[in-house]
């Protein structure tokens, strides 16, 4: 069982870094980009008897206690 | 009086500020490990500089589990004063005993130079040995110094006069220019609501000799002093 978990910036919060990125990737002659906003992927290994709902419970749990902080970011779980 | 430094993997400016307590402020200071749960006998506890953990998943994110942290969120809540500097600052909001959070500078850069500050509140146990308004030149070094929170936090730090340094120019204007991170109305310390904990990003304990271009940090250090004085007398 894995749990994967995003974190990323909340929409009111600037990100000079996914801003520099996208400056790169303009200077690369995309020009049909509007806006880069970076992020962080974890992947969590679960023992293989833990059930789904455990799973998600406890990655949801470790992405708002640890992974991300939650003035300045959000976080999505999913289980595969 | 017992000043404690408490020492993380990765804690570099442990000595210091350890040096300054002991040399420029004449106290008696330990060196407190971050394994270290028993905090009885401090007045004062100095959260320094550095890079714990190695700044990993977010600046002083993994350093708010450590074992001593715990007993500095009691420490914190029996009106102690915990002092954050840089690394220190990050960490202690992480551990939500500051609000805000403390994210990349908005030029990206690591930006290590000296810097004005005006403080902002001089009623503070940490800057009753200054006058509001002054202006300190102090130096910063840091990537990850640049302050935000929510539009409803900073008119909370605004009204209870939490925001004790903000950048600002040789003249002590908080010009746009002067901010070196981008730091939300360009903030470079603040106090928790109760006023015993503060968090700067510019190090005071790099500016206590004239031999190292300013002792405009000393003042600070002496304000502590007089402050834990006042609370044990």
């Amino acid at each position: 069982m894995k749990a994967k978990v995003y974190v990323t910036l909340k929409p009111s919060v600037l990100d000079p870094q996914g801003k520099a990125i996208h400056h790169s990737v303009e200077l690369l002659g995309y020009e049909q980009i509007e806006d880069v906003r970076q992020g962080k992927y974890f992947e969590i290994a679960l023992d293989a008897n833990v059930s789904e709902i455990d799973a998600r419970q406890t990655a949801e749990q470790i992405a708002k206690n640890v992974l991300a902080n939650p003035v300045i970011e959000d976080y999505r779980v999913e289980i595969a | 009086m017992k000043f404690g430094v408490i020492v993380f993997p990765g804690s570099n400016c442990d000595h210091d500020a350890y040096h300054v307590l002991s040399k420029h402020v004449g106290q008696p200071v330990d060196f407190v490990w971050h394994k270290q749960t028993d905090l009885n006998g401090y007045d004062a506890l100095i959260v320094p500089g550095g890079f714990s953990y190695g700044d990993y998943l977010r600046a002083g994110a993994l350093a708010k589990f450590s074992p001593v942290m715990n007993a500095v969120k009691d420490f914190a809540a029996a009106g102690k004063f915990v002092f954050g500097v840089c690394n220190g600052f990050q960490i202690l909001c992480e551990a939500g005993l500051l609000p805000g959070a403390l994210m990349r500078n908005s030029n990206l850069h690591f930006v290590c130079r000296h810097v004005n500050v005006r403080v902002e509140n001089g009623a503070t146990p940490f800057t009753s040995e200054l006058g509001r308004g002054e202006v300190l030149s102090i130096p910063i070094a840091h990537a990850e110094g640049n302050y935000v929170c929510d539009d409803r936090t900073l008119a909370e730090l605004e009204a209870n006069k939490q925001i004790v340094f903000r950048y600002c120019d040789e003249n002590g204007e908080t010009t746009a220019e002067a901010n070196p991170n981008g730091s939300l109305s360009n903030i470079a310390g603040i106090l928790n609501r109760e006023g015993n904990v503060l968090g700067m990003m510019p190090h005071p304990e790099r500016a206590c000799e004239e031999l190292l271009g300013s002792n405009d940090g000393r003042d600070i250090f002496r304000s502590l002093t007089k402050a834990i004085e006042k609370s044990v007398a």
